[in-house]
């Protein structure tokens, strides 16, 4: 009864802080709003951790359903109602149709199925549930609580716009709410409830500046988002009429495949689109217009999150299936392309955009082959992904606020002019891809995981190339930092305390999480696949222990800077004999000064958006067809 | 599993294996081009004269990246003599190899930039192909771990020779040999001086000549893991693949960086889907 508590409690609450953020229009009350809330949000996800550990997944069914199911209904035909009127003002007609034909079925199942459907449990709490729940209690609300400071100096230096922090505050705590309340359901009518609302925050929160660009792009983002909320209708309709009504989670997954293909591979479309795979991945690039703490969310705890985390529920479903092989391949295929991309794009946000779309087709990969080995992989990914990729993005933004630009060579030098931050983003890049941090661990596995499931030499391929890629950008962007231009002026300041908070917690868990992987995968990890797929992985001690050397050199190495060790002369870099000044000034013909300019490879004619998109979108496209027709098929003839 | 010994005599050993076939390879490319070649020690000369030297740098930061990239590199060998998992040296080993990049780019120079985004163009070239390489072993002797892939019976080779051949290909990219040696070589006469290493001087560039040393000792010892089922036959290979990388440098021009990487990913691709395929059905379905 008391676990029932502590998670309606973690669902309320962001609410109930929303609804205080709302009404409070000083700067002060917000800032303590914001951060006791984080405070609390924080504290609850680990004691919910503490008071559920070892004791596997717990089902809760003391909640009266039908009432809770009639309000949730109430407030789906709301928002409906509200995304109508805005799709009309905008002239949005695509979204309009789709908002209507997912009403439309919505209400189909309510009137004619709904009082059919019973479902015994509809909370639960796993160590899955449990991992989602830290990362959006303690990420998630880290990211809330830098937007203070962004967001003040945001509205300070953008004067035009209407200064509307505390509905920005309150939706974004509204979204923590959804997050947990989707993660702890086990009704699947509770799931998506909790999936549409997401989407909306996703919507309110892209369009928050409300320029042509900014609507433009929250648009897109809904429109995609629907089509993915209608298969996860169309899901629940089937279920309710040939699925003899099964609608929670727990009991989804034990019926068997026979059953539980169709809805999944339903429900796994609507996970490609909220996970940003192509040919969905525009939405999550468009994102990138709002302030950058949005971004942070969607990248890192929330959304994109939600949609790989509703697929790896499934993978014991995908295991050895056409349809898991196909959704892996669109996963697989999503990893190499934007892989690619990031290759050639310029802007640091959308380095960073593509980069998640990578990473979250490496997890979807991983949870359509669904192997034991391979969903390992997949949370692992989703853990170390959401920590570097939010100190990412915030690191982003505060050096935005300094340079004015986010531009990657904007940021030659960074580590002369800004420091500290660009220490934390050079954490946060090695985070991304270099041993022995949490995301090439997580590599790894998938390359092990791959090579052992059936027609895994496919995928072991296409991730070969697609990490080569990714060292590529990761590096050249590390490297622009960290060059030493020794003209530079430090430009720091004072950064925000707000923002610095969040940043070291950031910076201090990429370390953490390393050290302590092989505890969060014997206790949390393992016994959740012993569960679901009746297998726990095996780490050999030895390369932990070479992983934890090689993570002390990398901490050790950078100290001995601070060694005092004898002046050595400096030169100034060779310039092929040209007389040039010590801040690489040199006269070019005719006499004119000319400073020099490092400007990075991007590679467009072979790696542009152009060029690479469109491939992307057929392919995926076609192999979700695919996916789907053949699912239909098999589910008939059975 | 891990044997510590090898370790330490990888660590110990393997900068005097790695200069005596700088030497040799010195003596040898100069028999072929009609010239008599130094002492096979020069290499050792060499660099003990680069310690000498003052260690005028462009900024401190170099040194420590340089440091950084020895350390690493011979971490990495360490690791994988002693017999430790195939991945985890090649993730090693990337990283080490970051290392030297970001010492070109920390010095904020034309040339050493050109050189480290070069550089990086190299290892997107290679990565693929050395991944491969390691799935392809694993594949035909069920274990990531070098001790178990040396202590194999399996002749490894006749079940990957595609996955070998496109090894060796991109061994002359790892080897800084001609027609791959885009980033830098080992004349500082081409269009970007020296590349990486321009901006490095004295102990700092003897410290990178001795990574190199312990890298071609770590590569020579990889190209041993496809025949390791026959110790002979294994050093007979490592030789011959050798003299074939010499050969290769001495009668091929530098390439532009674009067929460097199409042809290192069209050869990935292609042996690595053919070999790595043929292997899985005769395997019936099983990899």
């Amino acid at each position: 009864m008391q676990l029932t508590q502590l998670l309606i409690f973690l669902i309320l609450f962001p609410l109930i802080a929303a609804f205080f953020l709302l009404i409070a229009k000083k700067d002060l009350e917000r800032d303590w709003i914001v951060r006791l809330s984080a405070l609390v949000i924080g504290v609850a996800s680990v004691y919910l951790l503490i008071t559920t550990f070892d004791k596997g997944a717990v089902l809760i069914s003391f909640i009266p359903a039908a009432e809770a199911g009639v309000v949730m209904f109430g407030l789906e035909m709301l928002i409906a109602v509200f995304i109508l009127y805005l799709g009309i003002t905008y002239k949005k007609w695509h979204v309009v149709a789709l908002i209507l034909v997912q009403s439309a079925l919505m209400l189909y199942f309510e009137l004619f199925y709904a009082h059919g459907v019973h479902v015994e449990s509809n909370l639960f709490i796993d160590e899955f549930s449990n991992i989602m729940a830290m990362i959006i209690g303690i990420i998630g609300s880290l990211i809330c609580v830098y937007s203070l400071g962004y967001m003040k100096f945001f509205h300070e230096s953008h004067k035009e716009m209407p200064d509307k922090r505390p509905w920005f505050f309150a939706v974004l705590f509204l979204f923590l709410s959804a997050m947990f309340g989707l993660v702890f359901s086990n009704n699947l009518l509770w799931v998506y409830f909790f999936w549409e609302v997401t989407t909306l925050c996703s919507f309110l929160l892209i369009g928050y500046t409300k320029t042509p660009e900014a609507t433009n792009n929250a648009f897109s983002a809904l429109w995609m988002n629907l089509l993915g909320g209608i298969a996860f209708t169309v899901a629940i309709l089937w279920l309710a009429i040939y699925g003899g009504g099964v609608m929670g989670l727990s009991d989804l997954l034990t019926t068997g495949k026979a059953i539980a293909l169709i809805p999944a591979a339903l429900i796994g479309f609507a996970g490609l689109t909220k996970a940003a795979q192509l040919p969905f991945s525009s939405w999550l690039v468009g994102a990138m217009v709002a302030p950058t703490p949005v971004s942070a969310l969607l990248h890192s705890s929330t959304m994109v999150k939600a949609g790989v985390y509703i697929i790896v529920r499934f993978a014991p479903i995908f295991q050895s299936t056409f349809t898991g092989y196909l959704i892996a391949m669109i996963g697989a295929l999503t990893f190499l392309i934007a892989s690619g991309i990031a290759i050639s794009q310029s802007n640091a946000k959308r380095v960073l955009a593509y980069s998640t779309i990578a990473n979250l087709g490496l997890i979807v990969a991983c949870a359509g082959i669904g192997t034991y080995e391979a969903v390992w992989a997949a949370i692992l990914l989703i853990v170390f992904h959401a920590i570097s990729k939010s100190l990412l993005f915030l690191a982003t933004g505060t050096v935005e606020h300094r340079i004015k630009s986010r531009e990657i060579d904007d940021m030659n030098g960074l580590i002369v002019r800004t420091p500290k931050i660009a220490a934390m983003m050079v954490i946060g890049i090695a985070g991304m891809f270099l041993a022995p941090f949490g995301m090439l661990i997580s590599k790894w596995a998938a390359i092990q995981a791959f090579i052992d499931a059936p027609f895994g030499f496919l995928f072991v391929i296409i991730l070969a190339f697609g990490s080569a890629m990714t060292v590529f950008f990761w590096t050249k962007w590390m490297g622009k930092i960290l060059s030493v231009t020794s003209d530079s002026k430090n430009i720091e300041g004072e950064v925000d305390k707000s923002e610095w908070t969040a940043l070291t917690a950031l910076a201090g868990l990429s370390f953490i999480t390393t050290l302590v992987f092989p505890l969060i995968s014997v206790k949390l990890v393992d016994p959740f696949l012993l569960a679901t797929t009746g297998h726990a992985t095996s780490f050999t001690l030895d390369n932990i222990i070479i992983m934890m050397l090689m993570l002390f050199l990398i901490v050790l190495l950078p100290l001995s800077i601070m060694i005092p060790h004898r002046k050595h002369r400096h030169v100034s870099p060779y310039m092929g004999g040209r007389t040039t000044t010590q801040d690489l000034r040199f006269s070019g013909s005719l006499g004119v000064q000319k400073k020099t300019v490092l400007s990075s490879y991007y590679l467009h004619p072979y790696f542009g958006e152009a060029k690479l998109r469109p491939v992307g979108i057929w392919l995926c496209s076609a192999l979700i067809v695919i996916m789907l027709l053949a699912t239909v098929a098999k589910g008939v003839i059975l | 599993m891990i044997n510590i010994v090898w370790a330490i005599v990888f660590v110990l050993v393997a900068p005097l294996i790695g200069g005596l076939i700088a030497g040799i390879d010195r003596k040898i490319t100069a028999h072929m081009q009609g010239r008599v070649g130094p002492s096979i020690f020069q290499p050792f000369w060499d660099v003990g004269k680069l310690f000498e030297k003052e260690n005028a740098v462009v900024n401190e930061t170099q040194i420590f990246y340089a440091i950084c990239y020895v350390v690493f590199m011979a971490f990495t060998g360490a690791i994988f003599f002693a017999g430790g998992n195939l991945l985890l040296v090649i993730f090693a080993l990337t990283l080490a190899q970051i290392f030297l990049v970001l010492g070109a780019y920390a010095a904020n120079s034309p040339y050493s930039y050109v050189g480290a985004e070069r550089e990086l163009l190299q290892i997107m070239a290679y990565e693929p192909m050395v991944i491969l390489a390691a799935v392809g072993l694993y594949v035909a002797t069920k274990s990531f771990n070098v001790s178990d892939i040396a202590a194999t019976t399996v002749p490894v080779i006749l079940l990957v020779p595609g996955i070998f051949l496109g090894f060796i290909y991109v061994l002359t990219i790892k080897l800084r040999k001609s027609p791959f040696d885009i980033s830098t070589s080992h004349h500082a006469h081409q269009e970007i001086v020296k590349g990486v290493t321009t901006e490095f001087s004295g102990p700092s560039l003897a410290w990178i000549e001795i990574t190199h040393w312990y890298e071609t000792v770590l590569l020579l010892g990889f190209v041993f893991l496809f025949f390791a089922f026959s110790p002979l036959l294994g050093i007979a290979a490592v030789i011959i693949v050798y003299l074939l990388e010499i050969l290769i440098d001495n009668t091929n021009a530098r390439v532009k960086w674009q067929l460097a990487v199409k042809s290192s990913w069209l050869i990935a691709l292609v042996v690595g889907v053919v070999n790595l395929a043929a292997l899985y059905f005769l395997n019936g379905g099983v990899s």
